[in-house]
């Protein structure tokens, strides 16, 4: 259920072991420990029971526990959920004393006040409400008008109600969002009903979000849980009906953790730095043994494109201001090329801010990354894929959260997310100031955007392109689009690995691989263009008999800017002639014209070449390059320096 | 699945002691909600979850009248087992 969480091999056994320790503080450590792991609704309730026996007798504050007061008023049956908030909040550093208001009461405890209330002294305040207790009845044929009123009205008096926290009780108030609990009665287009309960109640959802937003209120967000575990769903009618509980009991330790999560982050207990592995967690394969040539990493394979994906994630939380930091058993060296020179790489050196690489056990090297960023242990999160490193560190050094890891890195975010160690409950000019440079060049982007001519727009896209000869990082990339582009592909000449390594070979021959990026991210390798001599032609003339790209990146101008290369490459090895070669596939219509738009001439083909197909030649001496708007590095000698580099490497 | 009634009963007091936290529990089909320490309404839905769970049955919205004490909710999950 807790599906970030270590799971217990016998928890009936480790309870009772825990249970048996004799020293206050040594058994609540034991129970702590347990808390920590994946757990169902009953075995939480029994550690609530040792847990809240302990803390009772004063054992908190000896265990480093910030202490809070949560008064949870409800609108529906909140009893059972709270043995999971105590346990998950204790599991989280915060030692939480809990009330429950009378069912219902809500209002009147907020706005009349309430003796019980006002004896526990809350400083949290949660209201979990649903729809049908907030809005006022509206008849189903309201015209959005009226629903619009209702929803408004509702919102009001919750505001309301969060001041009456703040005023009469000097508390936090929480908010919890609506629950999908009204059927639809038209169904996609429910829309189409204002008056609906289920549109009323998205309505009033979105307005309350804003609302909170405004007003300084966290949310306890129900849409974060997932709708079943199983075939136990998270709101179970016969549970509803039978005793008016919106959340199903069975499913109360998801519930307690998300209040958890918040009233950490209110206790200032969330973390502050994600300390990640390298190989097999950031990229796959070992770059030691495979080489930079052999991680899979980005576009080639879908594991390249999931480790790039769980890249992309990490640099989300860095630029919402999550510190990052890198423990890798690994030569520095041999690590820090990936980040410097691995084409595919989202995470580079600069967005690390402390970077170990080294044959020292991890937990002393986690140990000196809290200590050279002046950060406590506790503020670590620590992601490896390896199982038995995660159980180290766990053993070593508790404080630190380790999340358990599906074995897919597809999973990996959805994982980290779900397990809420970055809540936060208010951003901080902290936050944005460690996220300014990339806010600025977000900025940037969307001013350019607006542009509205074409050329203006092409120019503010900031594209840069980058032409080299295919290396041994393209060839995977390169191979997929030879034998999977369709429309923009002038020959569509299929090529095998085997071929393409033979083409790479042949002398005087040159084989680009083209990789695009632009303000708004990279797109990789998106074009391939192979030039020869060809015995049907002259000496002095390449046959291109390859031009594809990929459809995502057409009406740029990368062919325009590509025709520029080639136009180079060829007067350095005085090659005079570039003679285009264009063969319908019933599929690539789109280029027929492609070497006319680029001033090429139409001529005959020649002995030799085949006949299903027209062809076009540019004089290499008299040409002029088309105009482009992209900024463009290319070395047509060298094929990547990386595989240079990489050679060394292996 | 059919199961005997001594297993069914075998089944409950497990259940029940891992409800209530304890293992000294007897159950008689005479025994109700009073007879049991810390039975009270939020314990007796945990019992009804704990019971589907370990049963793999499900008990519906119609089935909450007739679990008056052990016998009956005994009786319950015997037909549930048989359907």
């Amino acid at each position: 259920m807790l599906v970030w969480c270590p799971p217990l091999s016998d928890p009936a056994g480790a309870l009772r072991a825990a249970r048996a320790i004799e020293k206050p503080e040594r058994r609540l450590s034991a129970l702590l420990t347990l808390a920590r792991h994946d757990r169902d609704a009953l075995c939480t309730h029994k550690l609530d029971t040792s847990i809240s026996a302990l803390m009772a007798g004063g054992a908190s504050a000896a265990a480093g526990l910030a202490a809070r007061r949560l008064a949870v008023l409800g609108s529906h049956s909140v009893e059972h959920l709270l043995p999971a908030i105590r346990v998950g909040a204790a599991a989280r550093g915060v030692a939480a004393a809990t009330h429950v208001g009378g069912y219902g009461q809500f209002r009147q405890e907020l706005l009349i006040g309430d003796t019980a209330l006002a004896a526990f002294a809350p400083d949290t305040i949660l209201l979990a409400t649903d729809a049908a207790a907030l809005l006022p009845a509206v008849p189903l044929n309201s015209t959005q008008e009226v629903a619009d009123a209702a929803v408004a009205s509702a919102t009001e008096s919750l505001i309301r109600l969060w001041h009456a926290a703040r005023s009469r009780y000097g508390a936090m108030p929480l908010q919890q969002t609506l629950a999908r609990q009204a059927t639809a009665l038209i169904g996609c287009n429910e829309h189409l009903l204002p008056g609906s309960p289920a549109t009323l109640a998205a309505e009033l959802d979105r307005s309350i979000r804003r609302a909170a937003a405004r007003e300084g209120v966290p949310l306890i967000d129900l849409s974060r849980l997932p709708e079943a575990i199983g075939s136990n769903l998270l709101i179970d009618p016969v549970r509803w009906h039978q005793a008016k509980q919106l959340i199903n009991p069975v499913l109360a330790p998801l519930f307690g953790e998300l209040v958890a999560q918040v009233l950490a982050a209110q206790s200032g207990k969330s973390r502050k730095c994600l300390v990640l592995d390298c190989d097999h967690t950031l990229w796959g394969g070992v770059v030691g043994d495979d080489g930079l040539a052999g991680l899979r990493l980005g576009q080639g394979s879908p594991e390249g494109e999931a480790f790039a994906a769980f890249q992309r994630y990490v640099a989300g939380l860095a630029r919402r201001g999550i510190i990052l930091a890198v423990c890798s058993k690994n030569d520095e060296t041999v690590a820090r090329s990936v980040f410097d020179l691995h084409p595919e790489m989202v995470l580079r050196s600069p967005d690390i801010a402390c970077f170990v690489a080294n044959w020292q056990d991890k937990a002393s090297n986690l140990r000196s990354i809290a200590a050279t960023l002046n950060i406590g242990v506790d503020s670590l999160v620590f992601v490896d894929d390896n199982p038995v490193e995660r159980a180290i560190v766990r053993r070593e050094l508790p404080e630190v959260a380790v999340p358990e890891l599906p074995g897919d890195v597809c999973g990996y975010p959805e994982r980290i997310a779900a397990a809420g160690w970055f809540e936060t409950v208010q951003l901080t000019g902290d936050d944005f100031a460690r996220a300014t440079s990339y806010a600025a060049n977000a900025h940037r982007a969307l001013a350019s955007a607006q542009a509205t001519d074409v050329d203006g727009f092409l120019s503010s896209l900031d594209m840069v392109m980058d032409a080299r000869p295919i290396g041994a990082l393209d060839r995977a990339r390169a191979v997929q689009l030879i034998n999977k582009s369709n429309q923009f592909n002038l020959t569509t000449l299929r090529r095998t690995p085997e071929e393409l390594q033979e083409v790479l070979a042949t002398p005087g021959a040159l084989a680009l691989a083209v990789r695009l990026r632009d303000a708004f991210g990279d797109s990789g390798l998106v074009s391939v263009v192979i030039a020869r001599p060809d015995a049907a032609l002259p000496a002095d003339a390449w046959l291109i008999d390859t031009w594809l790209m990929s459809c995502r990146v057409l009406g740029r101008g990368v062919e325009r800017a590509v025709l520029g290369v080639l136009l180079e490459a060829a007067k350095k090895r005085n090659v005079s002639m570039l003679t285009g070669m264009f063969r319908p596939s019933g599929r690539n219509h789109m280029v027929e014209q492609h070497y006319a738009s680029l001033g090429f001439t139409a001529c005959a083909g020649g002995d030799g070449l085949p006949e299903d197909a027209t062809y076009w030649r540019l004089a290499v001496a008299g040409a002029v390059p088309p105009p482009h708007h992209i900024k463009v590095h290319h070395d047509d000698d060298a094929a990547a320096d990386l595989c240079r580099l990489d050679a060394g490497h292996v | 699945m059919m199961m005997t009634q001594q297993q069914i009963y075998a089944g409950l007091t497990q259940v029940m002691c891992d409800v209530f936290d304890t293992d000294d529990i007897t159950l008689t089909p005479a025994t109700t909600a009073r007879d049991v320490a810390g039975w009270d309404s939020q314990a007796h839905i945990l019992l009804i979850v704990a019971a589907e769970q370990h049963f793999g049955v499900r008990f519906g919205t119609a089935d909450f009248e007739s679990m008056r004490n052990v016998g009956e909710f005994a009786a319950l999950i015997d037909a549930k087992l048989k359907n």
